[in-house]
């Protein structure tokens, strides 16, 4: 008998790769299901296209590049970027805008680095940030709540014509961020203007307009609390982001109530919670190890609050991601555990008398 | 007593339930018995015996050449076959220098030592030099000679024996059962060893995954001042020596230092039955309790086991294999190491053989990292072993040792846990090889770069002397001549 001899560990987890992305997807499920139903059958389709364009770059990247499609898929990676892609979408966009974000997300930003886990950057907003700055009227084209089953659902004429077109100039809406620039452009205090964004409980279930997948705070949240039951995530990142995002609006709001919105309103509007529990958490492009966790998140947090207070754009979520996707591999460096028996520096610990 | 917290460590599927149960069996003899020289760290054991010589049991039949080492007793009497290469057990699986004896069934004693009739009158030398005569070295897998560990009672300032009685590898029960059967005589071994290394203290520190284990312990422990049993985390790698000690002690062993050097000598519980033996009944280490377990084995068991008896004949006497094994391990699942087959012979340092089915081993294919970070989470030693095997992948070695690859025990927490099943052990045992190697040469050519300066300055020197006497001949030479034409 010969045998090849391997090392060990011959006992291993029941921890794989496809289960962890699973369940992400199961946590984005409610959230994501609750939108489609509000924004209607123009989000479904939109959602259908970019989920189905990224799984589609996949398998024809791998085919191209002599690998296993199938087993590509089944990793369940793609997936992810396509549904998170979709969900940072304005709904109502054309088709043809998710197709070339995942296009942008699937093969230049995740495979031209080298494929799973190489990526420096977040491929869904990178798709999402490209398709930004290419495309800003479309992808700030939003439109409020159309339910499905209700007077104001959109028919399957009128959506085929949306996925085509775009959201008709009648329908255009803004979200609560945007009109707080909006206002605060034409010098309508910060203050005056936050109070037009739809009521609590409305913010609280995502009754409001916005991106596919970010309005409901609620279902975001029982998700990523989910993920941090289930151990795919810990609580690092999500709780410096959305801590340092409440503490700069708050502090900023303090001392200037008319320039700056409060922290509650950053927490509740734009992507605060699918970002902070869905998108900065991102393995491949966020830290490891806890400290490095806790000073990614505040930086995102930090960013976001920044971007959407003196930048161009209301939201700021994305770029707060890619600056810090950036910084990724430096945090890393400083922020390595100490070695057992070593100080910091990895000098040997000194014998101390006992 | 309260545990220190410790870092990382993982929570592997125990299996204990498989063999505990088990009582200790006395094994049935073997035909052949094969007992390799190098079955402990240091210096390999020299041959005493010639093919055909008879041998008793008992009987020394190869010597430590060194304090580093130690020596082999025939583990029952016969004849010696042969002293010949065979498949050891050893990672390398690389054949290994044996000697090879045929039982011929009387399991007839040599003359022992005399029985010390009380050790605790003797001085702690003769403890430490009946235990290097009887060949023990540490039971929990290690191997390393116990006597040089009882001796550095002399080096340095000690005040703790820990007996490790964690036995945190999966599947493996022999430990628990020596506890649990052998109480007595592992406590008196361990006051043994604490005698010699001129400690108070005795901590017995024993996984609470093993209540009855700890009851009986704590029960035979009580009639002895200064013995104290501590239940430890069920948390692996928590058995491995300075994780316990900082668990129990909260003492940190700074990196390259004993763990002597922070006042704590770590034994096993198997050892301390090994010293008792030796020392109380002048019987040397032939023997040991074995674990034959693994879903893919028919009975599972514990057997007392002569050293040298072939794998194959454990696992026959286990009613031989219930599924085909994926993997046969010698040790824990965890740091043991797969043999090439099954006609290597147990070593002194084997807690158990184990037979894994495929379901158990739960291998998938090799993907590629999503940097999840789980690895740096469970390093019980807080390096960072997924940025170690990206530069190792690169070949780029002397940045993985900057990370600390030098400092990995090969636990495997870091492997087990990767949800990329990417078997991280088995790059950082190539770096540390490769790393070791390297050092070795760049030793070796500083050597040779020293011997070949002395040896130019040696003949710079001569050089310099035969010019020197030259100068002085010529002048001897001119001067008389000056004289004369004076």
């Amino acid at each position: 008998m010969k045998t090849t001899l391997q090392s060990g560990p011959f006992a291993h987890a029941d921890h794989r790769v496809d289960r962890t992305m699973l369940t992400v997807l199961l946590a984005l499920l409610p959230a994501t299901l609750f939108n489609l139903w509000l924004f209607g059958l123009p989000a479904i389709l939109l959602f259908a296209c970019t989920l189905g364009a990224a799984l589609g770059f996949e398998a024809l990247w791998l085919a191209a590049t002599g690998r296993d499609a199938r087993a590509g898929l089944a990793d369940g990676s793609a997936a992810i970027t396509g549904w998170l892609l979709a969900l940072s979408l304005p709904p109502w966009a054309p088709w043809w805008l998710g197709v070339l974000g995942a296009f942008i997300a699937i093969v230049i930003a995740k495979h031209a680095y080298g494929g799973l886990g190489q990526n420096l950057f977040n491929p869904a907003m990178v798709a999402r940030v490209a398709l930004l700055v290419s495309f800003p009227v479309i992808m700030t084209a939003w439109v409020a709540p159309q339910p499905l089953f209700t007077e104001r659902a959109a028919s399957v004429a009128q959506s085929f014509a949306v996925l085509g077109q775009g959201v008709p100039d009648t329908m255009v809406s803004a979200t609560p961020l945007g009109h707080v620039k909006t206002e605060l452009s034409r010098a309508l205090p910060a203050s005056q203007s936050a109070a037009d964004a739809p009521a609590l409980p409305d913010l609280l279930l995502g009754r409001r307009a916005g991106s596919m997948g970010e309005t409901s705070v609620l279902l975001i949240l029982a998700g990523g609390l989910f993920l941090l039951w289930r151990r795919v995530i810990t609580w690092h990142i999500p709780v410096a982001l959305l801590g340092s995002l409440f503490a700069a609006a708050q502090l900023a709001s303090l001392a200037d109530p008319a320039r700056y919105t409060d922290g509650l309103f950053h927490l509740l509007t734009g992507a605060s919670f699918l970002g902070a529990f869905f998108i900065a958490t991102d393995y491949v492009t966020s830290p490891m190890s806890p400290r490095g966790k806790l000073i990614y998140g505040a930086g995102c947090g930090f960013l976001t609050w920044a971007i959407r207070s003196y930048a161009g754009y209301p939201e700021g979520m994305a770029f707060a991601v890619l600056l810090m996707n950036a910084l990724t591999p430096i945090i890393d460096q400083y922020t390595r555990p100490r070695v057992f028996g070593r100080q910091r520096n990895g000098e040997p610990l000194p014998l101390r008398p006992f | 007593m309260k545990n220190h917290p410790i870092r990382g460590g993982v929570h592997p599927r125990y299996w204990k339930e498989l063999a505990s149960g088990q009582p200790i069996a006395a094994f049935p003899l073997p035909a052949r018995l094969s007992l390799p020289l190098q079955q402990h760290v240091g210096a390999a054991a020299i041959p005493l015996v010639e093919p055909g010589q008879r041998v008793r049991k008992g009987e020394r039949i190869a010597l430590a050449p060194g304090a580093m080492s130690a020596p082999l007793h025939a583990p029952t009497s016969g004849v010696v076959h042969a002293i010949e290469e065979i498949t050891a057990a050893h990672a390398s699986g690389l054949p290994q220098l044996a000697i090879v004896i045929d039982s011929d069934g009387l399991d007839e004693w040599a003359e022992l030592p005399a029985p010390l009739a009380d050790p605790f009158a003797a001085p702690p030398e003769e403890i430490v030099r009946r235990v290097a005569e009887a060949g023990i070295v540490g039971q929990g897998g290690a191997v390393f000679p116990t006597a040089v560990k009882l001796g550095m009672g002399k080096q340095y300032r000690l005040d703790t024996l820990l007996l490790n009685g964690a036995e945190c590898e999966p599947y493996i029960t022999s430990d628990d059962r020596v506890m649990r059967e052998h109480a007595a005589e592992v406590i008196d071994g361990a006051r043994i060893m604490a005698h010699a290394l001129g400690v108070a203290k005795i901590i017995i520190a024993i996984k609470k995954n093993k209540p009855e284990a700890i009851a009986i312990m704590r029960e035979a422990a009580r009639a002895f001042a200064g013995i104290e049993v501590v239940g430890v985390k069920i948390q692996y790698p928590i058995g491995y020596a300075q994780y316990l000690t900082q668990a129990v002690t909260g003492r940190e062993t700074p990196a390259g230092r004993r763990n002597a050097e922070v006042g704590v000598v770590v034994q096993n519980v198997a050892t301390a039955l090994a010293v008792q033996r030796a020392v109380r009944h002048g019987v040397p280490l032939i023997s040991r309790v074995v674990t034959v377990t693994g879903t893919a084995v028919s009975r599972a068991g514990n057997f007392e086991v002569p050293i040298g008896t072939p794998v194959a004949e454990l696992i026959a006497h286990c009613g031989g294999y219930r599924a085909r094994p994926r993997f046969l391990v010698n040790g824990g699942p965890m740091m043991g190491f797969q043999l090439p087959d099954e006609n290597v012979p147990v070593v002194k340092g084997c807690v158990g053989i184990v037979a894994l089915a495929e379901e158990e081993t739960a291998r998938q294919p090799e993907q590629a990292c999503i940097r999840c970070g789980t690895c740096m989470d469970v390093c019980p030693i807080g390096l960072p072993p997924v940025e170690m095997a990206q530069l190792i992948r690169k070949d780029r070695l002397d940045d993985a040792a900057r990370l600390g690859v030098g400092d990995c025990i090969a636990c495997g927490s870091c492997a087990w846990a990767c949800p990329s099943h990417i078997p991280l052990v088995q790059y950082f045992n190539h770096a540390n090889g490769a790393l070791w190697t390297a050092d070795r040469q760049q030793r070796k050519n500083e050597r040779l770069r020293q011997l070949a300066e002395a040896r130019s300055a040696r003949l710079e020197a001569a050089r310099q002397e035969r010019l020197a006497a030259q100068a002085a001949r010529k002048a001897r030479a001119a001067a008389p001549r000056q004289e004369i034409s004076e």
